[in-house]
């Protein structure tokens, strides 16, 4: 029985990890051997060289464009951090006679889905003049009525102990939040951190919209536009995939503990 | 420091980002909703609930519908048995449980567009150098172009199998915190009471406790395929534009207001509203799970 178990989980094992192995087969290859008669299993010499042609290739905005998606994540997790943050800790911890009708506008948020009104968020933010601008890129995701909800739903159940010892020492709300309770609440702040910054680094749908000039192309919009209208070489291509991934592998690598908490966290409850 | 003060200390920069970013779209797209606003966001033209009416009986979008709905039917069901199969399997082994863990969650990494290209051009390649094409030709079989066929539409093959790929893993890891929130007191009772370990525990005790992590799980299914855009848009499309099938809501969606025809905001204002009433039960259902 436990063999069995086990012949089951490494088959699905293979099968998860192949679409790793094709990216990276296929962007150290050549086109010779991507494109042969009978599979090759492995480039028979691995071409480093495809690097040096992909970050040089002046079609390519590689550098510029996976600048751009370090940039978008980087600020939408910190300012959802910051923003959802704060907010959260208000909704639940200050009494305040209207703090309900303001949650109700919050939790109202949640019946959206946020792809669904891409439109009407285009027409506001090209109003302002933030087409292809890092302002359209960043500024319409900071503001999620879910991670507000997340922090507001793990603020309630945090030990008020804590809040009275700090108010005893002489603080007040602001000085609370920062000395007490976001040091006590790194945990939770990094799941729900990891968990913003992978998904603002793959989404497509928004920067596929707002970002129409090749200046302001996220790593995501670059691929895809290489992949469905301007042809390049497929390793070139596949090697771009496989620079894209990198920073997500790191993130995976190292904050793993964090991310299986975000995910439980953001999926169910908290 | 009053406690009105400090609440919009707190809450007042996210309340007008809400206020600018949510609320003002929402509402001038049900005002666009009402009026003539081609390649315009400011229209005169008020048309009453024309727009609505159009889009109702337009056969493009009914069709995105049911676009959705095939695609829900395989991928929703799939998905549930093959991530609470995973989570099962994984929980019950000790040696490499971390591993295996990590391997099935490793895809969430990669986005639609990279999971995109490996479909399209190397997994499902309609030549015969591409993989699956590869795979049948060592039993003799005629290479299959799996993108472009409509009949019959191996297209639905590629889709499916990419979203499994790509979100199995977040399902399993959800199941897992489920199980591992199962009293292990109800399995000992269930041994001391003749249950075998196996099927019996499994409908028995498993399932039923795992009744909220499932409601949940279907839940939030149903409206990421109700979003699907980014393999749809990736896969079907070249560089002569997207296919006239397989388009679930949010591609006509695009196409509609943003395409190359020309801005049509009216129709698309009044067609994000249709959507989002439609999905507003199901969302309305996840958000009472969540907040439970």
């Amino acid at each position: 029985m436990k063999a069995v178990r086990y012949l089951a989980l490494s088959m699905a094992a293979v099968l998860f990890l192949i679409p790793f192995y094709l990216v990276l087969r296929n962007g150290l290859a050549t086109e010779q051997e991507i494109a042969a008669p009978s599979w090759t299993f492995w480039p028979s010499e691995i071409h480093w060289e495809n690097f040096a042609a992909l970050f040089s290739n002046p079609a390519v905005p590689m550098v510029r464009s996976m600048l751009n998606s370090l940039v978008v994540a980087v600020l939408q997790t910190a300012g959802q951090l910051l923003l959802c943050g704060l907010a959260g800790y208000g909704l639940a911890r200050i009494p305040y006679r209207y703090a309900n009708v303001v949650l109700y506008f919050v939790v109202a948020t949640l019946m959206i889905p946020a792809a669904v009104t891409f439109v009407p968020t285009f027409v506001v933010v090209s109003t302002l003049g933030w087409v292809s601008d890092l302002r359209g890129l960043v500024i319409p995701g900071l503001f999620s009525g879910f991670t507000t909800f997340l922090f507001r739903q793990y603020f309630l159940t945090f030990p008020g102990e804590l809040e009275e010892a700090a108010r005893i020492d002489g603080l007040g709300h602001w000085g609370t939040y920062w000395r007490v309770v976001v040091p006590n609440s790194r945990g939770f702040f990094a799941a729900l951190g990891v968990i913003t910054f992978v998904t603002s680094w793959n989404q497509f749908l928004w920067p596929l919209v707002i970002a129409q000039d090749q200046d302001a192309w996220t790593v995501q919009v670059a691929l895809s536009t290489f992949l469905t209208a301007q042809s390049i070489n497929v390793h070139e291509l596949f090697l771009a995939a496989a620079v894209s991934i990198a920073p997500l592998v790191i993130v995976f690598v190292a904050m793993q503990r964090f991310l299986v908490r975000g995910v439980t966290e953001t999926g169910i409850k908290g | 420091m009053s406690n009105g003060r400090a609440f919009w200390l707190f809450v007042g920069p996210f309340a007008i980002g809400l206020l600018v970013f949510v609320y003002v779209p929402i509402g001038w797209s049900l005002l666009l909703s009402f009026f003539d606003a081609r390649n315009t966001v400011t229209p005169t033209e008020f048309v009453g609930l024309r727009n609505y009416a159009d889009m109702l009986t337009d056969q493009p979008f009914l069709s995105s519908l049911g676009t959705f709905s095939v695609f829900a039917a395989f991928i929703v069901p799939l998905t549930f048995v093959l991530a609470l199969a995973l989570a099962l399997l994984v929980n019950q082994i000790s040696f490499m449980q971390a591993f295996f863990r990590s391997v099935f969650f490793l895809p969430t990494a990669c986005s639609y567009v990279v999971a995109s290209l490996v479909w399209k051009l190397s997994i499902f390649n309609g030549v015969r150098f591409g993989l699956a094409n590869t795979v049948l030709g060592w039993f003799g079989a005629e290479p299959v172009a799996w993108t472009v066929s409509t009949s019959p539409p191996w297209y639905w093959l590629v889709l499916v199998t990419l979203r499994l790929w790509l979100q199995l893993g977040f399902y399993m890891i959800l199941f897992i915190a489920g199980l591992q929130r199962i009293p292990q007191h109800l399995y000992e009772a269930a041994w001391i009471d003749g249950a075998r370990p196996g099927w019996q525990t499994l409908r028995y005790i498993t399932l039923p406790q795992l009744r909220t992590t499932s409601v949940a799980v279907v839940l939030l299914l149903l409206v990421a395929a109700y979003q699907a855009f980014d393999e749809f848009y990736n896969v079907l499309g070249t560089d002569r534009g997207y296919p006239p099938f397989a388009r679930p809501p949010l591609i006509y969606l695009y196409y509609t207001a943003l395409g190359s025809g020309g801005q049509d905001f009216g129709h698309g204002s009044a067609g994000a509203v249709i959507l989002t009433l439609l999905i507003a039960g199901v969302t309305l259902l996840q958000g009472r799970v969540i907040t439970r």
